[in-house]
């Protein structure tokens, strides 16, 4: 499941970020502050390509993805539909833009009205977005159920949510996102509320599903591990910042960023149960308690948001922002260890 | 395709838990005697409502008048039938209304962002700071009895939603935020559908159970009201009997069978909504109605079938 990075570069950019802000201001005692969730994000989807987001809870991964499915408007900066601005606030650009990018969301068991059988879940998105004729409908669902491995769809087709498991109540999440006929598919941790057994399925299933459809795919997760099996490129987020991004195999083996290397450290890695290897000598000298400190959202971000918890803070990196350094093979790492 | 609804009124006209089957029959009753039950008097007995001595003053229950008579010698039977259509109607009028301002403000202010949803919920507030019965009163003293049993069912209507709108709001607050919503969005539904069709649905139960209790409560403030004198006396309602049973002195001659019918009605109603209340959960939850389906013995042996399968 790994793409030459040259493949990677050459494909079309269909979905981007640019430069993207996001505010959430607070309400209550903390009226007049605001939750710095997005600081200048940059990301780009590319047709027929799986990209990773990786980051701790509070990162800003479901954000930035919500921006790019326009469930909210960005503070500053763009989102970008095949290089045209697109405008969250007109309701003609906010219709077709559902029409070309779906998400999937995390819990099947609260994306799902209870209330409606498959039937009506799934003829939704195909009457909403006029793709299909009233007459095809039918045909059209169990041709989606097909998709998602449903069968036989017939059975499917009437059943109420609740008379579901977990991965067949996702698969018709994902049924959903793909009545739009999307050409980007966001997925907001799309297995991690599943059962282990049953999470390879569903990201097989997604992976099928862009290399026959060649959708782009944004795959947001905690988890590193499952992004290096499933993804192409590896974008990691720390407070609201892309910290590192570039090729999955590149992130994932010669991690640059001291956080990259941190996660890397905390997840299971078969490769790795040598003794002595440099990945697990990361965090030796790190002092278990600053490490504990969750980064301070509230505040105005002011040098690296890492620096308090990483090993290798210099005096520099608390005071001014770190410079983005690319390295071969399109790998980016945004770090004062590298400015030479 | 047959809307999901239409199974769930279905389940919950046939419906197999008892006590909801008792709440229905007894409702169902006072609604054919208030439909039928005036002209089957007169037919049959040959009694009418207005009918001043049509006996002696202040009978006791007879084969000819079978609930006795007042002091002016009308026939308790009578007026108790012809009040079951007045304070039904009145409290069928002023629930819909209520319920339908309680349903329409709550979600829409719970809904709604921004200034809209703001301004809303200051408005709902507002009215619900106002004391109800109070309110009530002035503005029927105003009307006095002119428009006869819509008047008073609109007047009840209009002063007593505040209450329900604040429940809705709090419900459509948190069901506004569930993934679900968030979901119809990105599958292109517009705002107006999304509401209708995935919030509304879940409120099913609570719209039911305020409705069943604004027309006990529209039927109570009718009684009430006349009670004290400031409906209007000349109708005939469960509320004017027992208005006129006072004020005639029927407790101290110990006249009971003038007032404890109309009573004994308004309790019944009461009884019949909060027993229908019981089954009004399973509109909403589709899992409750797989369970019926099956009939009564059969739902008894699922919770052991589960056990035995786990």
């Amino acid at each position: 499941m790994t793409a030459a990075p040259l493949v990677a570069e050459a494909a079309e950019a269909i979905l981007q970020a640019v430069g993207v802000t996001k505010r959430i201001p607070l309400h209550g005692r903390d009226r007049g502050r605001a939750v710095h969730a997005l600081n200048g994000v940059d990301l780009t989807l590319r047709r027929g390509q799986i990209l990773a987001l990786v980051g701790e809870s509070g990162s800003g991964k479901s954000t930035l993805a919500r921006l790019l499915a326009l469930g909210d408007t960005p503070t500053d900066g763009e989102i970008r539909f095949a290089g045209k601005q697109v405008r969250p606030g007109r309701r003609a650009d906010r219709r077709a833009h559902f029409g070309r990018v779906q998400m999937v969301l995390q819990d099947p068991f609260s994306s799902l009205n209870n209330l409606h059988r498959v039937r009506y879940i799934l003829s939704r998105p195909l009457r909403n977005f006029g793709r299909t004729s009233p007459a095809e409908i039918e045909g059209r669902i169990l041709e989606l159920l097909e998709r998602v491995n449903l069968t036989p769809a017939t059975d499917f087709i009437d059943k109420f949510p609740h008379e579901l498991s977990g991965g067949q109540r996702q698969r018709i999440a994902i049924a959903r996102a793909l009545a739009a006929e999307p050409v980007v598919l966001l997925g907001d941790e799309p297995v991690s509320m599943l059962d282990v057994s049953i999470r390879l399925d569903i990201l097989n299933l997604l992976a099928e599903l862009r290399d026959r459809d060649g959708l782009a795919m944004l795959y947001i997760t905690h988890d590193i591990a499952s992004a290096r099996y499933f993804a192409d490129e590896i974008s990691v987020m720390y407070a609201g910042h892309i910290v590192e991004s570039g090729p999955a195999e590149q992130v994932t083996q010669e991690p640059k960023h001291p956080y990259t290397k941190l996660l890397l450290a905390a997840s299971p890695n078969p490769d790795r149960l040598t003794v002595g290897t440099e990945a697990e000598d990361v965090d030796v000298d790190v002092d278990e308690k600053d490490l504990a400190e969750p980064p301070n959202l509230l505040a105005e971000p002011v040098g690296c948001p890492f620096a308090h918890r990483c090993p290798d803070a210099a005096p520099v990196c608390s005071a001014t922002a770190p410079p983005t350094h690319s390295f071969a093979a399109g790998q980016l790492a945004r770090c004062w260890l590298y400015d030479s | 395709m047959r809307p999901d609804w239409l199974g769930a009124l279905c389940r919950i006209v046939w419906p197999r838990n008892r006590k909801v089957a008792v709440g229905l029959v007894i409702l169902l009753v006072l609604v054919a005697v208030a439909v039928v039950g005036p002209v089957l008097i007169s037919m049959l007995l040959g009694q009418h409502a207005g009918e001043l001595h049509a006996g002696g003053s202040l009978e006791p229950p007879s084969g000819r008048h079978w609930l006795g008579t007042t002091t002016a010698g009308e026939d308790v039977l009578a007026q108790l039938v012809t009040g079951t259509r007045t304070s039904l109607l009145v409290g069928l009028t002023g629930g819909a209304i209520s319920t339908g301002l309680a349903v329409l403000l709550g979600v829409i202010s719970g809904y709604s962002t921004g200034k809209t949803g703001a301004a809303l919920t200051a408005f709902v507030n507002i009215f619900l700071v106002i004391p109800g019965l109070p309110l009530l009163i002035i503005i029927a003293s105003y009307t006095q009895g002119r428009g006869g049993w819509i008047m008073v069912a609109v007047i009840i209507g209009l002063t007593s939603w505040p209450g329900g709108a604040r429940v809705k709001r709090a419900q459509t607050l948190s069901l506004r935020n569930r993934d679900f919503v968030q979901a119809a969005r990105y599958a292109g539904e517009s705002k107006v559908r999304t509401v209708l069709f995935e919030l509304v649905p879940h409120l099913a139960p609570l719209i039911a159970s305020t409705f069943l209790f604004a027309v006990v409560s529209s039927i109570a403030a009718e009684a009430g009201l006349t009670f004290i004198g400031a409906g209007n006396p000349t109708t005939i309602s469960w509320g004017t009997m027992i208005f006129w049973a006072q004020t005639q002195g029927a407790l101290l001659s110990g006249a009971w069978w003038w007032f404890v019918p109309p009573g004994l009605c308004i309790a019944l109603v009461g009884t019949a909504a909060g027993l229908i209340n019981f089954g009004v959960d399973e509109l909403s939850d589709p899992r409750l109605r797989g369970r019926r389906a099956g009939g009564r013995r059969k739902a008894r042996q699922v919770p052991a079938a589960v056990v035995e399968a786990a």
